[in-house]
């Protein structure tokens, strides 16, 4: 590409990109992160007492990791990439490993 | 006996160890579930902490594998600031080695994508460069001009849909992903920050800018929309100065 | 030494916990709160809607900064980075306040997001008075100092917590925030008169009030066991220890805590409402 070339190019991309401008700004009270706080918080309150998965052991021993994912997306439909490429594991094989 | 806070500490992350010798009830006793009160405390904050940055890894391996999974990560990545807006920077690397989740490989870029996200959120507001500066250049002056971006601009790139698998879990009706790599760029325009699907060459475009490259020195792709891809830059206040 | 109160003190009317859920309320009509506390540790990234709103926000009211994350009584040294960004905050900010916890946090670089307790020794005494001398030489102002909720004791406790807590005000000239829940808390766990600590406590170095509902558990043996949870309304017999305090106290700023399950504003007014009604009882 010639530089005269990438200058008419680069001449109307910015004509381009000027003339169809909307800048979408919100306010300090307005949040609307998708239904979700991106904050991410402290806070000094304690709980939630003296019964839950903090004093359990099983939740966190590899050993006696039972859970598999069950979420939104595992019924998701992932086929191979493009050029046949299997890039993801099976959504359904779950290899229950003990973790590391 | 005195308690020390490495005996605390130790005592708080493993639940098989009896209470640190020297922590009593009132009547003198032994502590055990008053003990585990604090133990409770750390390993409900530090796991809701980590739910409140990963809401579409959550999502996406539901509850009960989250909360256990997040009782791994935090015992084997306590956090290392006080600040929890930036607890869980270890996720992604977690997340690649952490066997009961290879089954849904794309999970750290998702990681990685909230992480940004969350870096877009907090990051220093910037003033955006006025676009008719910008076409007020000369073509000669335009071709060797180089851009800064505000902090919060930030270019991911993927082998997964990361951008559809993102949208699916946070946007009523999205579509349903397909399997396909995906790269997006997030910015803040006020105050809420934006992701946006790129193409191959708008991504090494911007990856480019923001390395520092001239306009002229991006213009290497014919697939390029560059009058798109400045629009977009623009509309999203991502460019702060022309220089 | 840091003997004298900030020139602009925060008032001693009702404040509330800010959450950003509430902001909108807030501008519109905060009645009949008269000033806000927010945590020091979310108001430390470099920019967006919280340092937006807070910025907005201590243009309307006064502001007191509490920490949660300094870990003022570790074992070890205070994180300078932490110290830092704090003094970062309060050099902009210039609040009417700023108060930490008599607790610890951070261990071997670690921090552990909970406010964890300390023996009332000798050792930690000077632990804490040089930690708190450290943070006002720092930020170059008076803070003030929270009593904890007390879920168990230490056999090597010397001191009884008020005790503790003179010594600490004599030797840094800090002040002290009264939280009445946690003393209310701490007594029903620990088996002690609330009443008994609040006639042993330092009440001249007092230069804030928290209040917070807590949560009802037990230990092992039934023993009832409370949850400095701040879930919920504060409960009555923790207001009537509001009132024995403020009489020995005078009025103070007294603030409503409500950090989990987070109620509407209404909610939160009408907690602030029953502090108004509280310091309204008191003579000055």
């Amino acid at each position: 590409m010639s530089n005269t070339t990438k200058t008419i190019i680069l001449a109307s991309a910015v004509a381009t990109a000027v003339a169809g401008l909307a800048t979408t700004a919100a306010a300090a009270g307005d949040e609307k992160c998708y239904g979700v706080s991106l904050a991410g918080e402290n806070d000094c309150a304690a709980g939630p007492g003296t019964s839950c998965a903090g004093t359990s052991t099983v939740d966190y021993q590899g050993n006696a990791w039972s859970l598999v994912p069950e979420g939104t997306c595992t019924a998701m439909e992932l086929p191979a990439m493009d050029d046949g490429s299997a890039r993801m594991g099976s959504l359904e094989a779950l290899e229950r490993d003990i973790p590391a | 006996m005195n308690v020390t806070q490495a005996a605390f500490r130790a005592g708080l992350f493993d639940p098989e160890l009896p209470a640190p010798n020297g922590l009593q009830n009132p009547d003198g006793a032994q502590a055990s579930k008053r003990f585990d009160v604090y133990r409770n405390n750390v390993a409900v904050g530090l796991s809701d902490a980590l739910e409140a940055a990963f809401p579409v890894i959550r999502k996406l391996v539901g509850d009960n594998f989250f909360r256990a999974m997040a009782g791994v990560y935090l015992r084997k990545h306590p956090p290392k600031s006080p600040l929890m807006m930036f607890y869980g920077q270890a996720m992604p690397q977690f997340l690649r080695r952490f066997g009961p989740a290879q089954s849904l490989p794309y999970l750290p870029d998702i990681a990685l994508l909230e992480l940004a996200m969350r870096r877009a959120y907090h990051a220093a507001d910037a003033g955006s460069v006025d676009p008719q500066s910008l076409g007020a250049l000369a073509p000669d002056a335009l071709l060797a001009s180089r851009l800064r971006f505000a902090p919060a601009v930030q270019v991911l790139k993927s082998g997964y849909p990361i951008h559809a698998i993102y949208r699916a879990n946070t946007t009523a009706d999205a579509p349903k992903p397909v399997m396909k790599p995906e790269n997006v760029l997030i910015t803040r325009a006020g105050f809420d920050p934006q992701i946006h699907l790129l193409d191959q060459a708008a991504t090494t475009c911007i990856a480019a800018l923001k390395d520092g490259a001239t306009l002229g020195e991006t213009l290497v792709d014919d697939r390029l929309d560059l009058g798109a891809t400045l629009a977009l830059l623009l509309g999203q206040s991502a460019i702060t100065s022309i220089y | 030494m840091f003997d004298q109160p900030r020139d602009t003190p925060l008032p001693a009317l009702p404040g509330v916990g800010y959450k950003p859920q509430h902001y909108a309320d807030i501008i519109k009509d905060a009645d009949p709160v008269g000033w806000l506390e927010i945590h020091a540790e979310n108001y430390m990234g470099d920019g967006g809607r919280p340092i937006a709103q807070l910025r907005h926000l201590a243009e309307r009211f006064p502001i007191s900064v509490h920490g949660v994350g300094l870990s003022i009584g570790s074992e070890g040294d205070l994180d300078p980075d932490h110290l830092a960004r704090l003094k970062h905050l309060v050099d902009w900010l210039n609040p009417a306040s700023f108060s930490e916890h008599l607790a610890w946090s951070t261990h071997d670089s670690h921090f552990l997001n909970d406010l964890l307790p300390l023996p009332y020794t000798e050792t930690t005494l000077a632990k804490v008075a040089s930690h708190i001398t450290q943070v006002q030489d720092t930020l170059g102002r008076q803070m003030l100092l929270e009593n904890p909720s007390s879920y168990l004791a230490f056999a090597e406790s010397t001191y009884s917590e008020p005790d503790f807590l003179r010594e600490i005000v004599a030797r840094t000239g800090c002040g002290l925030l009264l939280d009445v829940n946690n003393v209310f808390v701490s007594a029903t766990n620990l088996k002690t008169s609330p009443q008994a600590y609040i006639d042993a406590f330092p009440v001249d170095a007092v230069g804030e009030i928290h209040l917070g509902g807590h949560d009802e558990d037990q230990d092992e043996t039934g023993a009832p066991l409370l949850i400095d949870s701040h879930g919920k309304a504060v409960v009555d017999p923790v207001w009537a220890l509001l009132d024995y305090t403020l009489a020995r106290t005078g009025p103070k700023p007294l603030l409503i805590e409500w950090d989990n399950d987070v109620p509407d504003w209404a909610t939160l007014a009408d907690e602030a409402k029953r502090a108004a009604k509280a310091l309204d009882g008191v003579a000055a």
